[in-house]
């Protein structure tokens, strides 16, 4: 069964976690506010760790040292970006992604190797295609 | 020198103020507008409004010049990102971060900062001297080895007094580095025989140094 640790359960994370749970993967959600887990429905099977990403102890808890992915999805562009790179750097988590919301930012994760997603230029894109039909 | 500092709170304030006053040149990053417009009417225009995070910010700073990047901001994930691009991108020689929590030092330093403070960590390592320093001084800790250099006098009321070297059983990881006597650096073999007030400098696992200063320095009435 393939392993994902899901960092921040806000709209984004608990959506994907939820997906990856119905696929059959194991799945567990690293969130520091507890009421966060809420967004996750009831009959959730994986793990719910109240904790910030950022913190070994977190990470372990959560399973990190036999994960496949960690998928860094809080809303603190920074603190994806060092989670993502403690995942692949010390615990050699073998996919990570790194949730980032400020496109600015982008060019250093980049520049840093971190594999990332941009919602707002994602969603941009989606808009202008729509208007203009044509993305950028 | 050319210095950034980015984060203006009060670890990057008084930082910059003695920076300014000693005649380096320096730049105060500070993302806040409010806090910024405080700082600028104290520092004058050592103060730049803008997210230390961005690269574009640290280049409009003139970064790549830069001999030193200073990240005091509250947020290590923050100090960690600035750091990252000052070296990587900008090939700064020298980065520090402050770290907030304390576990993080040795993840930060692994992802390639050069150099870390951490205030609880330095008050705490200041308390655990203060403890322990009637009998040892902490010369300096490896942490990424749990290991540390540490000086300790021998008592007159130590077993090994007249004893040699290799007839003393040490702790294990344990290494004898230099003794002074009289002001005399040796440096011992086996044959060493030690003397009450030898001031014995060894490389020792953390867990291990209370059983050698209770070997070198028993308490009185044990």
């Amino acid at each position: 069964m393939k392993k994902a640790i899901i960092v921040g359960c806000g709209r984004v994370g608990s959506m994907v976690a939820q997906a990856l749970a119905e696929k059959g993967w194991s799945v567990a959600v690293i969130d520091r506010n507890p009421d966060a887990f809420r967004r996750l429905p009831e009959d959730f099977p994986g793990k719910k760790i109240i904790g910030v990403g950022i913190d070994v102890e977190a990470l372990k808890a959560a399973g990190i040292e036999d994960a496949d992915v960690l998928l860094a999805l809080t809303n603190g562009d920074n603190t994806n970006a060092m989670v993502a790179q403690m995942a692949r750097d010390i615990f050699k988590v073998p996919r990570i992604l790194a949730r980032i919301n400020d496109p600015l930012r982008a060019e250093t994760y980049y520049a840093l190797g971190i594999p990332t997603v941009c919602q707002t230029t994602i969603i941009s894109n989606i808009i202008l295609e729509k208007i203009t039909g044509e993305g950028e | 020198m050319y210095i950034i500092v980015v984060g203006g709170g009060k670890v990057g304030f008084n930082l910059t103020k003695v920076l300014l006053r000693d005649g380096y040149e320096v730049i105060l990053v500070e993302k806040d507008k409010q806090r910024w417009t405080f700082l600028e009417r104290v520092l004058g225009e050592a103060v730049y409004w803008g997210d230390g995070c961005e690269m574009r910010v640290l280049e409009e700073l003139g970064c790549s010049r830069a001999d030193v990047v200073v990240a005091v901001t509250g947020h290590d994930e923050d100090n960690l990102t600035i750091c990252q691009m000052a070296k990587r991108k900008f090939n700064v020689p020298r980065v520090i971060a402050r770290v907030n929590m304390p576990q993080n030092e040795e993840i930060l330093k692994l992802l390639g900062v050069d150099d870390t403070i951490c205030g609880t960590r330095i008050i705490y390592d200041l308390i655990r001297q203060e403890i322990e320093t009637d009998k040892i001084h902490f010369l300096a800790t490896l942490k990424e080895g749990g290991y540390e250099i540490v000086e300790i006098v021998v008592s007159k009321d130590s077993p090994v007094v007249g004893k040699s070297v290799k007839d003393i059983s040490f702790p294990p990881n344990c290494l004898l580095i230099s003794l002074l006597r009289n002001k005399e650096i040796i440096i011992p073999s086996g044959e060493t025989v030690l003397e009450a007030g030898d001031s014995i400098i060894s490389l020792i696992s953390s867990e291990q140094v209370v059983a050698l200063r209770h070997l070198l320095a028993p308490k009185e009435g044990g």
